[in-house]
């Protein structure tokens, strides 16, 4: 017993050691920086999530309304679709423009609709934010710690006139806009622009008819 | 199944998969293995087993990774990272009823992973051109490499002596990959576009996102987009 005793303390002792980024500082964060204004989103979000039993037992609608009040205000999906489309931007009237980004935001704001109402006990990590004060591009780093392995989920923001917006983020290495260039690209060529929107419009229907 | 998978008609070819119309094929292939095996076999497993049982079978398998993902982090030359895996096993093996629990994670010690392929990328090696291998999905040239030297070594899998002990752990390992991305999955369903193309450019950039951390001090860069304007 002495020994397993000794051997406890020693491993304890140890793992103290090497995990001092554990115990983070557990201040106010400050929503006028990026981080700050990750920090703070997070909290509220995961917290809603976690409060809120309809969300626990897989109420997407919910989770949606939570995701639209809570995610969108500080998101710029003009600016994700636009990077996204890449220079076929330029070949989209106004008008498909709008309905491009109405579209597309609803397939996304759907997505990561689905991967908040799986959230049950995990936890959010953030990484050393790394920049100069007087950059208007940034990189808030975060991993997803759950029952499994951890998820690097990373957030992109630009500085705009109305504050920090957030329009790519980075799941697992991958980021968004970059994961969806070429499948717009090629959506593009076979159907031109009004093909891709009449197939995000009816993926965006199937996804609200199922649940 | 194969032969069914060609090229999308005016698709633009990428230059990191000039073998798309075989690679196309081969995910035809696995697309069909996972809808009418693998996916309903692993639906039975989630039915069957209760929850914290798939999670204890999850850690078991995930702790014996560790042993490997902390060779990866030495032969990377990520000595911290090594160590904290390698105290992650010991940790897990005598305080988590042999890694049935993970006890390390929430003692702070961060679970890793890294793989053959990951490090050859870290010494520099290069990728090669995209390839979709059959049963084990999206890869690259480096990475069949990785994937080989990953099998060739694993113990579980190739050198432990009873073959029916062998065969069945192998099934539950399977399937519980499976599991880990059972939700995830069908998320992805519903987001792309074309999946063939979304799995493609998730896992190109995705294993140079793993190799870039993987570089000591290094921050993987984000991609820069060369339409800014409006």
């Amino acid at each position: 017993m002495f020994i397993v005793k000794r051997i406890l303390s020693l491993l304890f002792l140890l793992i103290l050691l090497i995990a001092p980024g554990f115990v983070s500082a557990q201040n106010t964060p400050d929503p006028n920086t990026p981080d700050g204004l990750i920090k703070m989103i997070v909290a509220d979000v995961m917290a809603s999530v976690k409060a809120d039993p309809e969300i626990q037992k897989g109420n997407i609608p919910r989770v949606v309304d939570l995701v639209e009040k809570k995610i969108v205000p500080y998101t710029d999906m003009r600016r994700t679709t636009q990077l996204a489309m890449g220079k076929n931007w330029g070949k989209a009237t106004p008008e498909q423009q709008n309905q491009l980004i109405t579209e597309f935001k609803s397939l996304l704001i759907r997505t990561y609709s689905g991967a908040l109402s799986q959230l049950r006990d995990q936890t959010v990590q953030y990484k050393p934010f790394r920049a100069n004060p007087s950059d208007t591009d940034v990189i808030v780093r975060t991993v997803v710690i759950g029952k499994s392995d951890p998820i690097p989920l990373d957030y992109r923001l630009e500085k705009t006139k109305d504050g920090w917006k957030v329009y790519d983020i980075n799941i697992m290495g991958a980021w968004l806009i970059e994961a969806y260039r070429n499948q717009f690209t090629n959506q593009i060529s076979q159907n031109g622009v009004d093909g891709l929107i009449k197939f995000l419009q009816e993926r965006n229907a199937t996804l609200a008819g199922k649940k | 199944m194969i032969g069914c998978a060609s090229i999308p008609p005016g698709s633009e070819p990428s230059p990191h998969d000039p073998w798309e119309s075989f690679n196309r094929s081969i995910f035809a292939f696995n697309e069909g293995l996972d809808e009418y095996l693998l996916k309903p076999v692993t639906k039975g497993y989630r039915f069957v087993l209760p929850k914290p049982a798939q999670q204890g079978i999850d850690n078991f398998f995930g702790n014996y990774r560790d042993i490997y993902t902390s060779a990866n982090n030495l032969l990377q030359g990520n000595f911290s990272m090594a160590f904290s895996d390698l105290m992650r096993v010991v940790v897990n093996t005598i305080f988590g009823l042999g890694g049935f629990i993970d006890m390390a994670t929430p003692g702070g010690l961060e679970k890793h992973k890294a793989d053959f392929g990951q490090t050859f990328g870290v010494w520099g090696i290069p990728s090669g051109p995209y390839v979709v291998l059959p049963f084990f999905g999206p890869s690259n040239v480096r990475d069949t490499f990785g994937t080989a030297v990953d099998l060739e070594t694993d113990y579980l899998f190739r050198l432990l002596p009873d073959v029916a002990l062998r065969n069945s752990l192998t099934a539950v390992r399977v399937i519980n990959a499976r599991n880990n991305y059972y939700e995830a999955g069908d998320l992805l369903e519903g987001a792309a576009i074309d999946k063939y193309t979304f799995t493609r450019d998730a896992y190109i950039q995705r294993r140079q996102y793993q190799i870039d951390q993987a570089k000591e001090g290094q921050e993987a860069k984000p991609p820069v987009y060369e339409n800014q304007y409006e």
